[in-house]
Formats: C-alpha cells, sequence, structure tokens
C-alpha cells in the first residue's frame, strides 16, 4: 500500500480535466465552504486510492518481460516507494550491463540492519525466477501495511533482491527461438576453446572444479578457467561477502525442477545445521504444496538431482550464510524451462510460501529467539495472508 | 538378487522412473496421450552383476494433454509398477523396461484419433508448423506427437546418468498422406543432469492402428569436434532394427 499524497491528488485530477486551483474550466475550489472544502478533498483522496495508479499493482506480474522493462520497473518500485525501497548498482557484466538489486525494507536513519539475500536469473533460461522476483517484491510490499509479520519482517530486516543477475544471458535469451535456452553467461571462451559462456552456478569459490562441472567451454556445466572468473560471480562474491555478518539468509532461485536444495552440492560434505535445514525446507515445501497441490522434494542436491561444486549456494553456506538455499521452481518436464505464462502466477504464490516460511523461520530466530515451526504457525500464516488478498481485493475494486 | 530398498525422492529412483515415462510412451502413446511421470513411490536397486543394474519403482502416471481448465493440473492416470534394467557392459545398449499400470491408464481416444486422421489423409496439402509465437490450440496433437516421439530417442539414449525430457519443439513437417502418415520434426531435448540441450531430427509415422514409430533420427551436434560417447548417430534401417531388438526383450 502507499500512501495516497495530496498532491498526486490534484496533479491527477487536473490531468483528468477537473480542476480544484480555480483555474479553467470546471469546479471552482473557491466555490466551496471550508468544510465543504475539507469533504471534496477527503472524497478525491479515497476516490484517488481506491483508482491506485502504483506500478506494484498494475504491473503485469503475469507475464514474462524483457530486461528494459525490468529495470523500468525496478526505478519506479523505488520511486514509487521512498523510505521503503532503494537500489543499487553492485556490479557489472561482462558485456558491461549493470547488475541492480532492489533493497527493501524500512529505512532505520541509514543503519545496517540483518538483512536476507534473494538472486534470480543466475541462469538465463529460467525465466520463471526473475518473474518471481518481482513477484516476491510486488507480495512484500502489498502485505507491509496489511500482514503484521510482512510488517515486522520489513522493520526488522533489509531483503536485498536482483531480479536478474545474469543480464547478459538473459537478454540474450530474448532474441529469438534459437537462443531461447541459453544458460551460462555471455564471456568470451578462452584460448584453446571456441564457444562463449560460463555455468555462474560453477564459477564460485566453493569446491570449486572438484565435481558435477565439465572444462570444456562448450559444455553447459563448463566451469570456468578459473574461480570467479565470471564479473557477476565477483559482483555477489563482493556485495554478500562484505556482509555476511549481517546477511541470515540466501536464497538463489532457478527452474525446473520443482525442488528446495540445502548446501552442499559435494556427496562427502555435510553442513554442520543440516538437522535444522532440513526441517525449515520440510516445512517450507509442505507449504509449498499446500496451495496448488504440486509435489516439491528438499534435500542436497547430490541426493536429489547431482552431486556440483561451485555453486552460489554452496559458497554462501561455506563463508557462514547458515540459511541457504536454491529454489528449483515448476515444472518437473512437461515444459520445462519454457513455462507457460498461464502458470507464472500459480508458481510464484508456491514459491512465496516457501519463501515465506524460510524468511519467517530465520527473523523469528534471531529476533525472537523461536525456533519451533509448528502446524499452528503455518496456519496463521496461512490465515494472514488470506485475509491480506481480501483486504487487496476489495481495496481493488 | 538381494533388493536395496532406495530412498523414492533421491535422484536413482526418478531417473528410473522417467526410462519408464519413455517406454510407456512408446507403447501407448499417440497425439491424444502424452505420459509423464510424477512422483515416485517405491523403489529398490537389485545389482544384476555382469548384466547391470535393476530397478524396482512403483510411480504415479499422469496423462499430459487432457488438462481441462488450465495447463496446471496434470490427469492422474494412477500407479505404474516397472522394471528398469541398465546394462552394464555396454552403456550404449538402452534400457530394458517391464512396466505394468493399473487398470484405468489405458485412454480411450481412438474417436478423436480417427478423426484427426481422416482429416489429415483427405486435405488438399501437407500441414507444418513451427513453435514462433503462439501455439494454436489446434495443432497440440502435433506437440504431443512429437513429445511421444521425442520418448522414443529419449528411452533409447538413457542410462543411470541422465534425465531426459524433451524441451521444445522447433517445427515438423508432414511428409506424407499415405496410410502411415509421415512427419519430420526438429525437437530439441534436455538432459537435466548435464544440463545440455539436445538437437534432434527426427522421421517418423502415426496412424492409429499403427501407432507411432520413429523410422530415422539424426542427432546435429552443435560442436563438430566435440565426442559425445553416449550419443549415436542413426539413419534408416538401422535405427528401426535397433528400437525393434530392444522390443523382444521386454
Amino acid at each position: 500500500m502507499k500512501w495516497c499524497h495530496v498532491r498526486d491528488v490534484l496533479d491527477f485530477n487536473r490531468h483528468r480535466g477537473f480542476f480544484i486551483d480555480g483555474a479553467g474550466d470546471g469546479v471552482k475550489f473557491s466555490m466551496f465552504s471550508s468544510a465543504g472544502r475539507a469533504l471534496l478533498l477527503l472524497l478525491l483522496l479515497l476516490l484517488d486510492c481506491a483508482a491506485d495508479r502504483s506500478t506494484e499493482r498494475n504491473y503485469e506480474y503475469t507475464k514474462y518481460h524483457p530486461m528494459p522493462e525490468i529495470s523500468a520497473w525496478m526505478q519506479q518500485m523505488v520511486e514509487e516507494n521512498p523510505g521503503l525501497v532503494s537500489s543499487e548498482v553492485y556490479g557489472t557484466t561482462y558485456e558491461r550491463r549493470d547488475i541492480m538489486f532492489l533493497k527493501i525494507g524500512v529505512d532505520q536513519d541509514g543503519v545496517q540492519k540483518k538483512a536476507i539475500w534473494m538472486d534470480c536469473g543466475i541462469h538465463a533460461r529460467e525465466w520463471i525466477a526473475p518473474a518471481f522476483c518481482q513477484w516476491f517484491v510486488k507480495e512484500m510490499l502489498l502485505r507491509y501495511k496489511t500482514d503484521k509479520k510482512v510488517g515486522e519482517m520489513l522493520n526488522n530486516l533489509d531483503f536485498y533482491v536482483t531480479p536478474v543477475l545474469n543480464v547478459d544471458g538473459y537478454m540474450y535469451t530474448w532474441i529469438n527461438e534459437s537462443t531461447r535456452l541459453w544458460r551460462k553467461s555471455r564471456s568470451s571462451p578462452p584460448e584453446s576453446c571456441s564457444c562463449p559462456g560460463v555455468d555462474l552456478n560453477r564459477n564460485f569459490y566453493a569446491n570449486w572444479g572438484m565435481i558435477g562441472v565439465s572444462r570444456n567451454c562448450c559444455d553447459n556445466t563448463y566451469c570456468g578457467a578459473k574461480a570467479l572468473s565470471e564479473p557477476e560471480a565477483r559482483a555477489v562474491t563482493e556485495f554478500v561477502g562484505n556482509r555476511s555478518g549481517e546477511i541470515l539468509c540466501y536464497l538463489t532461485i532457478h527452474s525446473a525442477g520443482q525442488l528446495l536444495l540445502m548446501p552442499y552440492g559435494h556427496p562427502q560434505i555435510w553442513a554442520p545445521n543440516y538437522d535444522e535445514l532440513m526441517r525449515v525446507g520440510q516445512a517450507a515445501v509442505r507449504a509449498m504444496g499446500s496451495v496448488h497441490g504440486m509435489e516439491y522434494r528438499v534435500g542436497t542436491s547430490p541426493d536429489l538431482l547431482y552431486p556440483n561444486s561451485g555453486s552460489s549456494r554452496d559458497w554462501a553456506r561455506l563463508i557462514g550464510i547458515p540459511f541457504s538455499y536454491t529454489f528449483e521452481l515448476r515444472d518437473k518436464g512437461q515444459f520445462g524451462h519454457k513455462l507457460p505464462e498461464d502458470q507464472i502466477q500459480p508458481a510464484c504464490e508456491e514459491a512465496f510460501e516457501g519463501a515465506r516460511v524460510i524468511i519467517t523461520y530465520v527473523h523469528d530466530k534471531a529476533f525472537h529467539n523461536r525456533t519451533d515451526i509448528g502446524a499452528a504457525g503455518m496456519a496463521a500464516a496461512l490465515w494472514t495472508s488470506m485475509l491480506a488478498s481480501c483486504l487487496t481485493t476489495m481495496l481493488l475494486v | 538378487m538381494p533388493v536395496e530398498e532406495l530412498d523414492p525422492s533421491h535422484y536413482p529412483a526418478t531417473r528410473a522412473a522417467k526410462v519408464a515415462e519413455h517406454f510407456i510412451n512408446t507403447r501407448y502413446g499417440s497425439p491424444f496421450a502424452w505420459f509423464g511421470s510424477s512422483g515416485v513411490k517405491k523403489a529398490g536397486l537389485e545389482d544384476m552383476g555382469v548384466l547391470g543394474t535393476k530397478y524396482h519403482i512403483e510411480f504415479t502416471l499422469k496423462e499430459m494433454t487432457r488438462n481441462v481448465k488450465s495447463s496446471v493440473i496434470l490427469y492422474d492416470m494412477g500407479l505404474c509398477s516397472a522394471e528398469v534394467l541398465f546394462h552394464r557392459a555396454d552403456e550404449r545398449k538402452p534400457p530394458q523396461v517391464q512396466c505394468t499400470c493399473s487398470g484405468a491408464f489405458q485412454v480411450n481416444t481412438s474417436a478423436e484419433e480417427e478423426d484427426l486422421y481422416q482429416r489429415l489423409r483427405n486435405a488438399t496439402s501437407l500441414l507444418s508448423g513451427n513453435s514462433v509465437g503462439h501455439i494454436d490450440p489446434e495443432m497440440a496433437p502435433f506437440w504431443h506427437l512429437g513429445g511421444v516421439a521425442s520418448s522414443f530417442i529419449m528411452l533409447r539414449e538413457s542410462n543411470e546418468s541422465t534425465l531426459l525430457n524433451m524441451a521444445h519443439i522447433d517445427n515438423f513437417t508432414q511428409m506424407t498422406k499415405d496410410a502411415q502418415l509421415m512427419f519430420q520434426y526438429d525437437i530439441l531435448l534436455h538432459d537435466m543432469v548435464s544440463q545440455e540441450i539436445l538437437k534432434w531430427k527426427l522421421l517418423l509415422s502415426w496412424s492409429p492402428d499403427g501407432g507411432v514409430k520413429v523410422l530415422e533420427a539424426e542427432w546435429d551436434p552443435k560442436c563438430r569436434s566435440c565426442e559425445r560417447a553416449h550419443l549415436t548417430v542413426t539413419t534408416g534401417i538401422a535405427a528401426e532394427q535397433e528400437m525393434k531388438g530392444d522390443n523382444n526383450n521386454v
């Protein structure tokens, strides 16, 4: 929800041809008594709030957007939510494009808050992931005033959300059908090889090059000539690395497979908080399944999918961020990475519930020393979100 | 041989179920019946020594074409039990599958198949389609046909280190209006394990009586100098014989 500013009301109605300040045709404000003017202003305010033009409500979240539209949306989010949304460029891609996040959280006079990190689109063809980051931002902003828990979390935490990490790759997939299924970055190949791009999710400094990678630059799991050879991976490493003390949770969004993957990608290495990660992960996939009946599984990558190394999730856990998960969103092979737009909403709805379970747990553990995930807790979360949806719908009418 | 119990949510079980799914499509698939596996319920592993590794699995089968209102809900076809044998000695040898599914699974699509078949036989021109832009719902049976035909290739190319799905149909062209209708397809397969996209050209035939058959299949490597030991380029009679040979064992 946004505050409706009086100036905006006047501007908006001026554009409609309804002049309030007495100039031109239309109703002359001076015609009314002071009480009448107050009442008229209140009426206009209510009408304006009802006809909400905010981008968070009017952007088409159920369509896939090319990069320029996503960048414009990010700018609007910042402009329309001062004190709540800001943005920062934290790196540059191989092709010299900005890598940007939105920082969502109530600005506490510049105090460095604890934070949660979410990045989407590290693999270019996984379009549902950037769609989810945008959806996530929208949901958090819509619920800020209506959902007590979300409000509390936005007060206590900052959320760093990168809608598209692999900007070069994502833009490449938008060129035509033959480029649509590109996965890697777009960096130039090393001397001995001829194909561009590195698998960014094999390029992080986490058992780099050990397992589940290819040394052939033409392959889709090519880990690069060395760890952090790619500027996109370096950007995340530098920003998150400098704040590893504040960042409580690292979420990286992918498709497909309907999985929630925990560290580590190496079959012989276990996270010290494996049990806790599993417990929270199981609650998350239960919540995801309860939305539309889709089956999600939780576990380590070597158990559920394949061993791998150099992933951003592993690196985040290794530097001490206690909660680190990879979300693999819909589907399980019917459409794969080319998930139809009519599935964006249900896919995002269930992913949001999964993410919400994790971030709520992380928040409550840090701020209330609470580590129980009861059925009651989940029911309360579902009830609050239903209530929020009802209220939002009513306001939109 | 003792059967070692497997975690049904772990990858060995899911990869075996995917192979069984491809097998079912080669046997029972059509433009109006395209099957997917969804959720393994039980899994076991039997070491067959020199022969290879045999997976015993129970999984739910879904039918992917009769989405009623949205593309979200897949039609539940009940439980299937399968035995999937991956050969040890020669990894290039396709896996052997035996499979039985619960009663309701064989959908009666003969009316729709006959209707489509007659329309194609009596049409004045040959049909073709590509995937650029919006796909006309009337063309959906041809996308399903491509999916089913892909399963022939994916069955043959599967091993314990692959998880193959059809990623995309670039285009298809109807080649004949004979009793056995023939189509050429350009398709992309995706292997989840290597994350590679594999480009295949298929020549297939279909009729309501004869079902779907892949006559020729050619793999188009993106990098001519790259060697892929587990993939083969085959054409014509050799391919058909290879596939017939597999059928005799199941």
